[in-house]
Formats: C-alpha cells, structure tokens, sequence
C-alpha cells in the first residue's frame, strides 16, 4: 500500500488503529413442548430423553422429533444420572464471560441409556486425567436450588467404574 | 387451541467487537479524535468523506488525506420518530446524509431538531455539535462512557441547523 500523504495536523499524533463495535442481541428463548418437559424434569432431579419409534434411538434434551426419521418421538425415556465421556475439551483460554478458573475440562457426556452425548463440565479430577471412556456421575445442586436448567447438574465427576468399552461410544464420536 | 404450556427465559447474546481500521479509516477517526474531519482526494481531484481506500471509478489505491468543513448541507434525510435503543440520539431526530464543506460526497450523520420534523430540508445547512476532547490519562473504560471524543463517528454528537451552536 502507498504511503499515506497527511494534513499537518494529523502528523506526529497517536493514529487511531481500532475501535469498539460491540454486537448485543436480547431476546426471548422458548423451548417448546419437548425441551419444556425435560426441563421440568430436571426441575425435579431426573433425566428424560425420548426414543423414536423407528430408529429406536434416545434422544436427550429431546425436540420432540427423530432428525433421522422425521417422526415425533412421544415415548419418554427416564435416564441413569451416569455415562461416558465420548469426547472433551481442555480449556485454557480465558474469554469474555467467562466465570471458570482455568484450566477446566468441558466434555461430551453419553448418559446411560441416551444415544446422543450432552456437554457438561467435568471436575473433581485434574484436567490431564480426564480421558475418552471414562465414566461420569452428575453433582447436582442442593434439592432448594433446583430449577428447570441444565445448571441444576452443578458438573459431572469420575464415579470410579473401569472405562467404558469403545464399542459403547464409538457412534457418538 | 390453547397456548402451549412451554418455558421461556430472556436470552442475551453479546460480542465485544473491536475491529481495526487500516490507515485511511484510522486517518479520519483520528481527526474525528482530535475534533475535525478529513476525506480523501480520488483520482480526478474530487475529495470523498468520509475516505475511502480505493478510488470507486479506477480502483487506483488513493493516498491524499485533505481536511474538510465541519458545516455542511443537508442533501437527503429521514425523520425517525421513535428512537430505538442503541440509536445516536434518544429523542426524534433525522438521519441525513451531510454534504460537508469541502466534500464532493455527502456523509451519513444525525441531525438534531429539537425533535421538530418540520425544522429540517434539503438544502439546509448544518453544523457539528462536537463532543469534549479525551481527557489525558483517560482509562478504556472511561472511553467506552461515550462522554468524550475517542474517534469514532459519534465523536460527533449530532448536526444542528448552523447558527444553533
Ligand atoms: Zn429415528
């Protein structure tokens, strides 16, 4: 690029290089029918999913239809409160919003009985140890704070069982 | 049919953008910053506002910063009766595009008539209602109040019929 000529006055100061652009959007997230059941669930300490009737798979939080099959899925399925991590995320980071002491571990969580993972926070355990496979129980927050939000599992823990065999997960990878 | 029964929660997505200039936009924030502004003179002499990079007839890579008036005239408007949030001005104003001293362009600004829509014209002349210059020693945080100039375009709070200010 050629040289800038400048008027006198724009020489030997400090140029402006950046500026602030912040992006803010409010708006209103509904969860519809399906969403808003496992929700309530939650509310009250389980995990629901739903299984289609074609596929047979379980889906959790379920929308209330198979993206496969394009059926809606209405038989519920209530799910064990352990599973597997079938992938995970060391973060080291720091972003804006960001309430977590680094380094956490963020991982894909294949409940017990669902077919498709859920992503939560993995602690109790240092970050270098977490590892694909390993079995996971949720913490959940005290009864008198749970509410209907995934935030109610406070995160998930190692439970202490051997791994999980790869043939249990290798379809959620 | 009834409504369905399904949650709902207020959601906020949020970027805090910061987005780089080059030289040329960096130019005339620059003179925004320290309070007047500049264009750019294109291939055949004519001086756009605000500067562009690149001439939009020849594509030659333009280089020529040149200062223009901060007074100007009125060569389109819009009037904007109701404000929305995130707007330049909280009470009904026009956005116009300004054809400052100096310019062979017209610039898009606001131009405030005390709210009255039968105060504004093509062809009327306006001036810039500069906000105060930066403080030394000012902080990011102070900068982002939006109390004083950091160049930006809203460095100038809004035009007004000249005379006014
Ligand atoms: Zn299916």
């Amino acid at each position: 690029m050629p040289e800038l000529i400048l008027p006198a006055r724009l020489q030997g100061i400090e140029q402006v290089r950046s500026f602030r652009a912040p992006a803010r959007l409010d708006y209103q997230f509904t969860a519809g029918l399906a969403t808003t059941r496992f929700l309530r669930a939650v509310a009250e300490k389980r995990l629901v999913g739903q299984r289609c009737p074609k596929c047979q798979k379980v889906y959790v939080p379920p929308r209330g239809a198979c993206p496969t099959d394009g059926v809606p899925t209405e038989e519920e399925v209530e799910l064990a409160h352990s599973g597997t991590v079938t992938t995970f995320c060391v973060v080291n980071v720091q972003f804006y919003g960001q309430v977590m002491e680094l380094p956490y571990v963020s991982a894909l969580i294949l409940l017990d009985g669902s077919d498709i993972p859920i992503m939560h926070l993995i602690q109790e355990v240092p970050y270098d140890q977490v590892h694909m496979g390993m079995r996971v129980e949720a913490v959940w927050v005290p009864d008198d704070e749970l509410g209907p939000t995934l935030e109610s599992i406070k995160y998930f823990r190692p439970n202490g069982e051997p791994d999980a065999d790869w043939e249990t997960y290798k379809d959620n990878v | 049919m009834a409504e369905p029964d399904v949650l709902v929660a207020p959601s906020t997505i949020e970027y805090p953008f910061r987005r780089t200039t080059g030289p040329v936009i960096g130019a005339f924030l620059t003179a925004l910053r320290e309070g007047f502004l500049v264009g750019i003179k294109s291939s055949d002499g004519k001086v756009i506002v605000p500067p562009v990079e690149y001439d939009p007839y020849t594509a030659d890579a333009l280089t020529e910063i040149v200062e223009v008036g901060d007074a100007g005239e009125v060569t389109a408007w819009s009037w904007v009766a109701e404000p929305l949030d995130g707007q330049p001005l909280d009470r009904p104003f026009a956005f116009a595009l300004i054809k400052l001293d100096g310019a062979d362009t017209a610039m898009l600004h606001v131009v405030d008539t005390g709210g009255d829509p039968a105060a504004i014209a093509t062809g009327m002349r306006v001036r810039a209602r500069w906000k105060p210059p930066r403080p030394v020693g000012a902080s990011e945080e102070d900068d982002a109040t939006g109390a004083h100039r950091v160049g930006s375009i809203l460095d100038i709070e809004c035009f007004v019929p000249e005379g006014e200010n």
